[in-house]
């Protein structure tokens, strides 16, 4: 891995891992990066906050937790939400994600 | 029977700019649309969002995008059917396609464009095992008609402008008694709707339970009481002969699936020479169509859909010669 993508693994709906380089510096977040692998990820509203179809769970330890207010809102009206949901749309790519381990949410 | 020479499905950007461009070669068009009013996503999911790349517009609102793209379509008087998805299509002997909607509304026409974005809007459902047996029969996910109510108990889930909405409105001398639930203390609507929900459920007009939202349905053949569950986990039943969830809408490409038409990842395949279908006279336009190096961007849209009706109008018009005329030359000359 070089310095300029952090390692990421994103476990599907059926269980199955998937492990990625994820790209830093060319402004992707989470959602973007599913959509990129082909991963049952809508991301209706194109990363608005607004739809909640990229619902994840952070599965590692990483402080990433705080929803914005928006991403909150959107959330209070989604299903299957956790304590380490997040929408994939409201995370970008960043040094600080490497080694993290997120679920994809039921639809 | 609805007749046009252009058949839209889907009235948002790229659906309603078409129209204009249509006009401009005198062919008519009919739009269908599921949501009750035009503008697709922007007016629906993002009105009140700006745009930041539509070709001279350094900034628009989406909502005002679409107040826009209404008025440069009107000289062309294009027609609607609202609130009604196209459901079937059929060709007769002449090459004319009849499109049918949910409702049973007829539309025909010789051009079909598919402008159904991604798809067609749906209401997002509770995870509630048991709530497909009490759809219709106490679970409704729409008020068509709110004297349905009149006299009758509704609870209403939901923290958007719609549940708090129907709330005030139903709670206004038609229900018995209306209930709303809300997963959190915060919501994500209008704060003239919040502040009027919040004052009713202060005066004791409704009953307004927050943190907590309803987990299950009981009832003999119709919905007799919902379990609601707090955030804390306590649960209590409470009997009521409806239940309205209101969570939203979300897109599902539909029965267009069933059309006959090559679908690759959800999208409509396509020819880029004139975003043809592999259906002749059948066209798709805007997020609903897929090819190499797609970009589901409106302005791509508007493109795709000044494109195609160029083929279109050869189809409609197989004799008539037509000429690229300049707006600036010849003006608007509306029908």
């Amino acid at each position: 891995m070089s310095k300029e993508d952090v390692h990421i693994t994103i476990i599907d709906r059926e269980g199955v891992s998937h492990e990625v380089d994820a790209p830093l510096g060319i402004g992707m977040n989470i959602m973007e990066l599913c959509k990129a692998m082909e991963l049952p990820v809508e991301g209706t509203c194109g990363g608005m906050a607004l739809c909640a179809s990229c619902q994840i769970y952070i599965e590692s330890e990483h402080d990433i937790l705080d929803r914005n207010e928006d991403e909150q809102a959107m959330l209070d009206e989604a299903w299957h939400v956790e304590d380490n949901s997040r929408l994939g749309c409201q995370i970008p790519i960043s040094e600080i994600l490497e080694g993290l381990v997120v679920r994809i949410a039921p639809e | 029977m609805i007749k046009s020479d252009i058949l839209i499905i889907g009235a948002g950007p790229a659906g309603l700019f078409t129209v204009f461009e249509a006009g401009l070669l005198k062919l008519r068009c009919h739009l269908i649309d599921a949501l009750p009013q035009p503008g697709g996503q922007c007016s629906e999911i993002y009105p009140k969002k700006p745009i930041y790349d539509i070709p001279g517009f350094p900034e628009v609102l989406a909502g005002d995008l679409i107040d826009n793209l209404m008025k440069q379509a009107e000289p062309f008087k294009p027609t609607f059917t609202l609130g009604e998805s196209a459901e079937t299509i059929e060709e007769d002997s002449e090459g004319n396609y009849i499109v049918t909607t949910d409702a049973g509304t007829k539309h025909m026409a010789p051009v079909v464009v598919i402008a159904g974005g991604l798809g067609v809007f749906t209401p997002r459902k509770p995870p509630i095992a048991e709530l497909p047996q009490f759809e219709d029969k106490g679970v409704e996910y729409i008020v068509r008609d709110p004297e349905f109510y009149r006299g009758k108990k509704v609870v209403i889930s939901g923290g958007g402008d719609s549940a708090l909405d129907w709330t005030y409105f139903l709670a206004n001398g038609i229900a018995d008694r209306v209930t709303m639930v809300h997963r959190s203390q915060s919501f994500k609507a209008h704060p003239d709707s919040v502040q009027k929900v919040l004052d009713m459920a202060e005066a004791g007009t409704i009953d307004l339970i927050m943190d907590s939202e309803v987990v299950g349905i009981s009832g003999n053949g119709h919905v007799e009481s919902v379990l609601i569950k707090s955030k804390s986990g306590d649960e209590k039943h409470l009997p009521t002969q409806h239940w309205i969830p209101l969570f939203g809408l979300t897109p599902k490409l539909g029965p267009i699936a069933d059309w006959g038409l090559e679908i690759e990842k959800s999208a409509i395949k396509v020819n880029t020479v004139d975003y043809s279908t592999n259906r002749p006279g059948i066209y798709a336009i805007g997020d609903v169509n897929t090819y190499e190096g797609k970009l589901k961007l409106i302005l791509c849209g508007f493109h795709e859909g000044t494109i195609m009706i160029q083929s279109a109008f050869k189809r409609v018009y197989p004799d008539k010669k037509n000429v690229l005329k300049y707006t600036t030359v010849q003006g608007i000359h509306g029908f």
